[in-house]
């Protein structure tokens, strides 16, 4: 297939960006979007043009290093990662255009690579729940119901690759935030720090620049792991019931 | 089953192909001089091939290898197997809390082994520092890992125990892993589980609310704990928990987007890391009392393979040249069941689990004429179901290795199947259709839906309707730093846990026993053996001492070689070369004759690759292809290395499959009256050859026996 790739460059945060054109021709459709960038930035090379910087690690779609804007959508027209995204899904002839991930939270690195550290200090706030090495219990001494173990595991494969706050007009972060606070929630080794860590994570979101959330669900629908929208509604359920408890 | 007590025999426990070599030759001497101003780029880099000595066969030292003193572990301790551990402990010395906070570890790495470690020394209060290359610690490899994590936990009532785990791990590593170290792991590995259940970890869980397991890859106890087909992931997220944990409580600093590119040896001891901080392209020193590394493996060499992109020697090979020993190196575990390879664009391969192979049938066409057609137009009788005929016993279930080699084998003759990759094709048919029939469609898709829809994603094929085509791809490595009991590599204080060392998996890896390692290694291992080494702290300050500088000047050297070459061929290139000539001669199968050829290959590459290599922008800024060039220089050294130890290696374990080494009915024969030992190499120098040290393996509790799948 021949493509026209449209790229934002941008060779550092401080810099201005802009859109550059390049023609690819004689794509696999088999490609991933990513060996699609990669046979471009090999053709740069050759001619002696920088190529573009981008993320990825696994490339199989679970450590949420690759993420962009795909015309206009993040991780493209499908609902999985970019890694998995494959040129078939677009037809011959067609016009690309590949953004960085936008949000006041996620600073411009460098081309189509994003900062998303703000996603680990959400994490150290209190995305966690506390017990040194040595100091655990037996395994089999808390049962968990199926029901809220399943829940559970659902919740905590957000792989935190920022598509959700890239798809969201405010930039908000309360998808990835509320599938880490229903994780822990929903565990009774969670239950301690419920309270407190709904709201110190809360706190740090909206230092770091996020967004509010204003229910249009956006995330969900551009969400790899399909994290379901209702995470959001037990971080609001959990944050209203600390806020009543020990307003601050 | 030849032996009743184990499950080892079983489909899963087999596998690797080591694969080694060593390096010899002048690698690059960039960093020779640090001091002279104008390193000159065209002069001594590279070795020349053809002018060194050819060794003959059957008398391999020549001009490859020289042989060193042999080398022993010092610190297990004696008395019975199940007490040595607990003595360890109690001998280790201690360090009063008041002194951790004054005691300064370097971790590189926050995979599984490393963030566990660095969750639990922040924990103990000393001052710990970590190093990853990816934007957040969570993105290590580890989270790629999907079938689960062994540990002896009994809880299904089947008769497991601590000392099945020690066997059934001793005997799927062929016997040539080290007995004292397995026995530890399988002893750790039920405070494993405790450990990850309290921080939250979303294992499988029954009605009843109790944790499930099963039985991975046919083994006769059910001792898998496993969270859905993401383990890896969800033990990661629980170690990265805690390790951020540590970082709000300011006992541990993670320095993210931050490569290791040389380590600091004062007195003979390891002092410190250099790193590039990837993102300003500075040049940061960093010292300590002791370094840990925790960077992984180093599948990558073969360019193809189930890793991440980002999996790189570099941490590994860097200490290696300053004096640990690299062990097995050779020794790679290949896994049967991955999606083939597509075209030369292919940038990875992805593994498929392996419980596919309880359901699915594998064959290939009996005629070449065949293999274009359609699949659905093969009649039965034309179609060879090659495992079921040559191991009617195990069938399907063979073990990884045999799997691997018969599918390569039938590719070789020119029966695989799928589209044409260089002259062949490589795949053979993974079918279902018989379990369709036999189950019914939505017994299937309720079993295998997610694996069946990532396959479809992937190929644009529908397995529901045409056989899946699968491949073996490459996929851990056995081989790595050679540690002691302490997990302490020959250079004092710099320690080796989880993939980056050798010690737990001999020729060949279990399933589910890596990610056992990792957390073995950074929960309960290392903390404690570290703090007999850091008992004789705070060392001395070295900040000043000539090796720092040196260090750090060997670093902006080697970048700015890199930079200046400027030649014509762009780094991947390189990269994909070295991985042709790796599978090719150092795969599945090794002959000395092909192993011979891969050394010289692999010298004339590394040759071109310093003169020609094309590398544009700058060191002062977030450059991909320079980070990836220098990986690929330590790779192509690996590479040398790997294939030197396959060739001295003349018996066939593990996946490590030797031509000239095979039974009668062409399966692998192991040697243990001369091969029973570690191969421990030492970097002989940029001109010297590389230096054997033998370690002894010594069965004191487990009987050597023969493998046998017929
Ligand atoms: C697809 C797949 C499935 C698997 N499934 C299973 C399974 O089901 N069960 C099982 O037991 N095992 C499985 N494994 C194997 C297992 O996942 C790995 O062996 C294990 O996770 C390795 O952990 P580690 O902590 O040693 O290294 P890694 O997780 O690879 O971490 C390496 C760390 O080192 C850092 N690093 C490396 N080099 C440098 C450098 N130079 N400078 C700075 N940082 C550096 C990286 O950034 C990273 O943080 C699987 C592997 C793959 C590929
Ligand atoms: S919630 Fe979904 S979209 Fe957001 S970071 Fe997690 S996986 Fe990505
Ligand atoms: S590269 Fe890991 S999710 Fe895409």
């Amino acid at each position: 297939m021949n493509l026209t790739l449209r790229i934002w460059r941008q060779t550092a945060a401080a810099t201005q960006g802009s859109f550059h054109t390049y023609q690819v021709d004689d794509i696999s459709e088999d490609m991933s979007f990513l060996e699609m960038l990669d046979v471009l930035n090999e053709r740069l090379t050759a001619k002696g043009e920088d190529p573009v910087a981008f993320d990825s690690d696994c490339r199989e779609g679970i450590c949420g290093t690759c993420g962009l804007m795909i015309s206009g959508q993040a991780h493209g027209p499908e609902v999985t990662t970019t890694c998995q995204l494959h040129m078939r899904s677009f037809p011959d002839g067609d016009t690309i255009t590949i953004e960085p991930w936008r949000a006041d939270a996620f600073p411009v690195v460098k081309d189509l690579i994003v900062d998303r550290s703000a996603f680990d200090r959400i994490i150290q706030a209190g995305g966690y729940i506390s017990v040194n090495t040595g100091a655990a219990p037996e395994a089999h001494s808390v049962p968990v119901p199926k029901a809220q173990a399943d829940r559970a595991f659902d919740a905590a494969t957000c792989i935190s690759c920022g598509a959700c706050v890239a798809a969201c007009p405010n930039a908000s972060g309360m998808l990835f935030m509320g599938a880490k606070v229903t994780h822990l929630a929903e565990l009774p080794q969670g239950q301690p720090e419920r309270a407190a860590r709904v709201v110190k994570m809360v706190n740090q979101h909206d230092h770091e620049g996020f967004g509010g959330c204003t229910n249009i669900g956006e995330c969900a629908g551009a969400c790899p792991k399909e994290i379901p929208l209702d995470v959001i509604s037990t971080l609001n359920h959990d944050l209203r019931k600390a806020m009543r408890h020990n307003p601050s | 089953m030849a032996d009743p007590r184990s499950n080892v025999d079983d489909p899963d426990s087999a596998v690797l192909a080591p694969v080694q070599v060593a390096t010899d030759g002048p690698s690059d001497s960039p960093m020779a001089n640090p001091t002279s101003a104008e390193p000159s780029v065209s002069a001594p880099v590279v070795p020349d091939a053809p002018d060194r000595p050819q060794a003959q066969i059957g008398d391999l030292v020549a001009g490859l290898y020289r042989l060193g003193e042999p080398i022993a572990d010092t610190k297990a301790p004696d008395g019975p197997i199940e007490q040595k551990w607990t003595k360890r402990k109690f001998e280790a010395k201690l360090v009063n809390p008041a002194n951790r906070r004054k005691l300064k570890v370097i971790i590189v790495g926050t995979g599984l082994a490393g963030a566990s470690a660095a969750a639990t020394l922040g924990e103990g209060g000393y001052h710990v520092t970590s190093f990853c290359y990816q934007d957040s610690p969570r993105r290590a490899h580890s989270i790629a890992a999907q079938g689960g994590i062994n540990a002896a936990k009994n809880y299904q009532e089947d008769g497991d125990s601590v000392q099945r785990l020690f066997y059934d791990t001793v005997k799927g590593g062929d016997y040539r892993s080290r007995e004292t170290n397995v026995y530890r792991l399988a002893e750790v590995s039920t405070n494993i589980i405790d450990q990850c259940v309290a921080q939250g970890v979303p294992f499988a869980r029954d009605y009843g609310g109790l944790l499930d397991n099963r039985s991975f890859g046919g083994v006769q106890v059910s001792r898998t704990f496993y969270a859905r087909g993401q383990t890896g992931q969800q033990l990661l997220i629980g170690a990265y928990q805690a390790l951020e944990r540590q970082v709000a409580a300011g006992t541990v600093t993670v320095h993210t987007r931050h490569e290791m590119l040389e380590v600091v040896v004062v007195d003979g001891k390891a002092r410190g890391v250099i790193v590039r901080d990837m993102v300003t392209g500075e040049i940061e020193t960093h010292l300590a009392d002791a370094v840990v590394l925790a960077s992984g493996g180093y599948g990558n060499v073969f360019f193809l393979s189930t890793n991440a992109m980002g999996c790189n020697v570099t941490a590994s090979w860097r200490a290696h040249r300053k004096g640990a020993h690299f062990a097995n190196p050779c020794y790679t575990q290949i896994h049967p069941t991955c999606i083939p390879v597509s075209g030369e664009h292919q940038s990875k391969l992805t593994l498929m689990s392996e419980s596919l192979r309880n359901d699915g049938r594998i064959w290939v066409p009996k005629n070449r004429e065949d293999c274009e057609k359609h699949p659905r137009d093969i009649p039965e009788d034309a179609r060879d179901y090659y495992l079921e005929r040559i191991y009617p016993a195990f069938g399907n279930l063979v073990p990884r290795d045999i799997a691997s080699r018969q599918a390569k084998n039938v590719c070789d003759e020119g029966r695989g199947v799928g589209p044409k990759v260089g002259d062949f094709r490589r795949g053979v048919y993974l079918d279902f259709t018989e379990a369709i029939d036999r189950l019914g469609l939505a017994a299937v898709k309720s079993k295998y839906g997610n694996l069946f829809d990532m396959y479809a994603r992937i190929t644009g094929e529908d397995p529901y309707a045409t056989p899946m085509r699968i491949y073996p791809a490459v996929h851990y490595t056995m081989g790595g730093l050679w540690v002691d009991y302490d997990l302490q590599s020959s250079i004092p204080g710099l320690f080796v846990t989880g993939e980056a060392n050798f010690s737990d998996h001999g020729a060949n890896r279990l399933g589910a026993s890596a990610l056992m390692q990792g957390l073995a290694d950074g929960y309960f291992v290392l903390p404690n053996t570290i703090r007999d080494y850091l008992a004789a702290g705070p060392f001395e300050n070295v900040e000043s001492r000539p090796e720092v500088a040196e260090a750090r000047a060997d670093v902006q050297q080697r970048i700015k070689l890199l930079l200046e070459i400027n030649g014509d061929r762009t780094v991947d290139s390189f990269h994909r070369e070295l991985g042709h000539i790796m599978w090719e001669y150092c795969g599945m199968e090794r002959s000395e004759e092909g192993l011979r050829k891969a050394v010289d290959l692999i010298r004339g590459l590394k040759a071109e690759f310093w003169r020609n290599v094309k590398v544009l922008g700058s060191g002062e800024e977030l450059n991909q292809a320079l980070e990836r060039a220098g990986r690929v220089a330590d790779f192509i050294e690996l590479g040398e290395l790997m294939c030197i130890d396959a060739l001295h290696r003349r018996e066939s374990c593990g996946g490590h499959f030797r031509t000239e080494s095979q039974t009668e009915e062409g399966e692998a024969l192991r040697h243990d009256d001369e091969y029973a030992y570690v191969a421990a190499w030492e970097w002989g120098g940029d001109d010297g050859d590389p230096v054997l040290h033998k370690e002894d393996l010594v069965y004191d509790f487990i009987e050597l026996k023969q493998r046998s799948y017929k």
